[in-house]
């Protein structure tokens, strides 16, 4: 709600590709879920990439984390460069998956302690000091505008926290290990409207210091953050540019503003 | 159409009720069944438990010689540790096994190793205990003697080995059902946090399954307690308070199997027997009540 615009254009840094994804294909088996799609994300844009069900946005992220590895019976073709180097050449790919913080569709409360949910990916990276996950924990709970609400219950079961609640734990332990770029999937779907605008809040201060793919099913939330959108369609990528020429009158491709308009299918 | 209707709620609430009036006739069985059981096996015993049994002797001596012409001693002290110790070891065994099997089966192998898997544990469940024991009297009896050099192999032992083999496949299988309940969500959650396999397992899955986990160690316990023929045969049988894992022993189950057939019915001899079966219900009813209150005390931490 608060001068869209100008977010969308005043952002200087656009030039540093973070990810290069060239040529991605990926099959569940037999059934293509993305048909060769190539583009760059820019480092500190918000990248909001919209598109009906189906359309490969989720695996698009799952790519990117090499969590699609955990599917059994994906093909994946073409490459994803990170930082210029290609991800499947990375050894370690659990400190890949730290390289990204992931917030998924429904928020995911792991059965431990508030705490531990934020202190969770700090303590498997090795980190043991108290101090330095106090420190993270705090950190990360302001950072996704929580602390507030918790800071007086952090041996509390995460798993007990109202939805909207559990998605900002979701963001913030995303954030707690300090993830070059922050991934979020639909992630107003369990989350009432005045969460969500506290939430976009929060996204658009984390833009300083990190790039952001915003999957969305809610075109107006690309608008109202995005810098760029991108847009999908069964696997396809039809059109990615800045934001305002996507939601303008004329988009170069008509499908896409039919989707943007709601006049789609 | 009318007729219809008509014909429809005229005929369902008496299928209704008759179906309703059924599942409740079979809820009411299994309580009465249970409190038949318990009676029966009360009324057998009680007139001795009342009167004549020295109660304190029962549960502290050790001198069990129901059959002595001038000397008649009923203290099943040495049993009741038997029937401990035995399950106790059995545990040790059986507990890191299965759970280990059960995280294994469910978490670490693929699709096709874990159907293997759990035909292999079904067949093991289906073993008659009969068979373990034949197996302790024979096998493992050699095995022991060979290996540790005892002079026999019929021991605590060799009874807890066999005890271990038959709960593992309970232990398995409810632990690997307890971990298969967690919601993958948890699983793609932890790992897109950079924890492996195994960090997600410790660090999500045991601690989100917990209730379950220890419902399955319990439930392996309670078949240890309650398990007969195989402790029968490979135990030793005899009345002894063990000292070490390579000691023979006597169970309570054992006992009664082995002697109530020799037992003239209604006399002292035949209703201490009894006894020792109340003692078995009450032992089972309390790590029963145990389990619940430890679940329950979970819950409401949570
Ligand atoms: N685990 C899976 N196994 C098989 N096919 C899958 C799997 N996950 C996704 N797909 C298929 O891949 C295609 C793309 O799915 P994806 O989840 O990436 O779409 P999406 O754009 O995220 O959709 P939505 O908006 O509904 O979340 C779909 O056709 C889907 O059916
Ligand atoms: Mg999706």
């Amino acid at each position: 709600m608060t001068t869209p615009m100008q977010t969308n254009s005043d952002n200087g840094s656009q030039n540093t590709p973070v990810i290069e994804i060239s040529d991605l294909k990926v099959r569940y088996g037999d059934s293509p879920a993305l048909n060769g799609i190539s583009f760059d994300v820019y480092q500190n844009e918000i990248l909001g990439i919209i598109g009906p069900a189906q359309s490969g946005k989720t695996t698009l992220l799952k790519v990117i984390n090499r969590t699609l590895e955990l599917t059994p019976d994906t093909t994946v073709e073409g490459s994803v460069k990170l930082d210029g180097v290609d991800i499947r050449t990375i050894g370690d790919v659990y400190g890949l998956r730290r390289r990204i913080g992931m917030v998924l569709p429904l928020p995911v409360g792991l059965p431990l302690s508030i705490y531990d949910n934020v202190a969770f990916a700090p303590r498997t990276a090795g980190i043991r000091a108290k101090s330095e996950l106090d420190e993270i924990v705090e950190r990360c709970l302001q950072q996704a505008a929580l602390w507030d609400e918790v800071k007086d219950r952090l041996d509390s079961l995460g798993t007990k926290l109202s939805g909207g609640q559990q998605q900002r734990l979701t963001i913030a332990r995303a954030l707690s290990h300090q993830p070059e770029i922050l991934c979020l999937d639909e992630f107003s779907i369990a989350v009432d409207p005045v969460t969500t605008m506290r939430i976009e809040e929060v996204l658009k201060t984390l833009q300083t210091e990190m790039t952001i793919l915003l999957v969305t099913n809610l075109v107006q939330q690309a608008k109202r953050l995005a810098n760029r959108t991108a847009f999908f369609l069964n696997g396809d990528l039809i059109e990615i540019d800045t934001t305002d020429v996507i939601f303008s009158e004329n988009p170069s491709n008509q499908a896409t503003y039919d989707y943007v308009n709601g006049t789609f299918g | 159409m009318n007729i219809l209707r008509k014909k429809s709620t005229a005929n369902l609430p008496f299928s209704e009720t008759a179906i309703e009036l059924f599942i409740r006739l079979c809820g009411i069985s299994s309580i009465i069944f249970v409190f038949g059981i318990f009676f029966f096996v009360f009324r057998e015993g009680a007139g001795f438990l009342f009167g004549g049994l020295d109660l304190g002797q029962f549960l502290t001596s050790v001198e069990w010689q129901p059959t002595s012409l001038n000397n008649k001693r009923y203290g099943a002290f040495a049993l009741i540790v038997g029937t401990f110790s035995v399950t106790v070891l059995a545990m040790c065994i059986a507990v890191p096994f299965g759970l280990g099997a059960a995280i294994f089966v469910s978490e670490f192998c693929s699709p096709k190793l874990r159907e293997a898997f759990k035909i292999i544990i079904e067949l093991l469940a289906a073993i008659p205990s009969v068979v373990w024991g034949f197996i302790g009297l024979t096998l493992m009896n050699q095995l022991i003697i060979t290996v540790f050099k005892a002079p026999i192999g019929l021991t605590m032992l060799n009874g807890g080995i066999m005890l271990a083999l038959m709960s593992v496949p309970i232990i398995v299988s409810i632990a690997e059902d307890a971990l298969k309940a967690v919601p993958d969500s948890y699983r793609e959650a932890a790992e897109a946090l950079g924890a492996t396999r195994w960090q997600v397992t410790y660090r999500v899955l045991l601690p989100a399954a917990k209730n379950g986990l220890l419902a399955a160690v319990l439930l392996g316990a309670a078949r240890s307690i309650g398990e007969t023929m195989a402790v029968l045969m490979a135990t030793g049988h005899s009345v002894n308070i063990p000292s070490g894992p390579l000691s023979w022993i006597r169970t309570l189950t054992a006992t009664i199997a082995a002697e109530l057939g020799e037992v003239a019915r209604g006399d002292e001899h035949y209703q201490v027997l009894f006894i020792i079966g109340i003692l078995l219900f009450t032992i089972t009813f309390v790590v029963n009540l145990i389990a619940d209150l430890v679940i329950k005390g979970i819950r409401q931490e949570q």
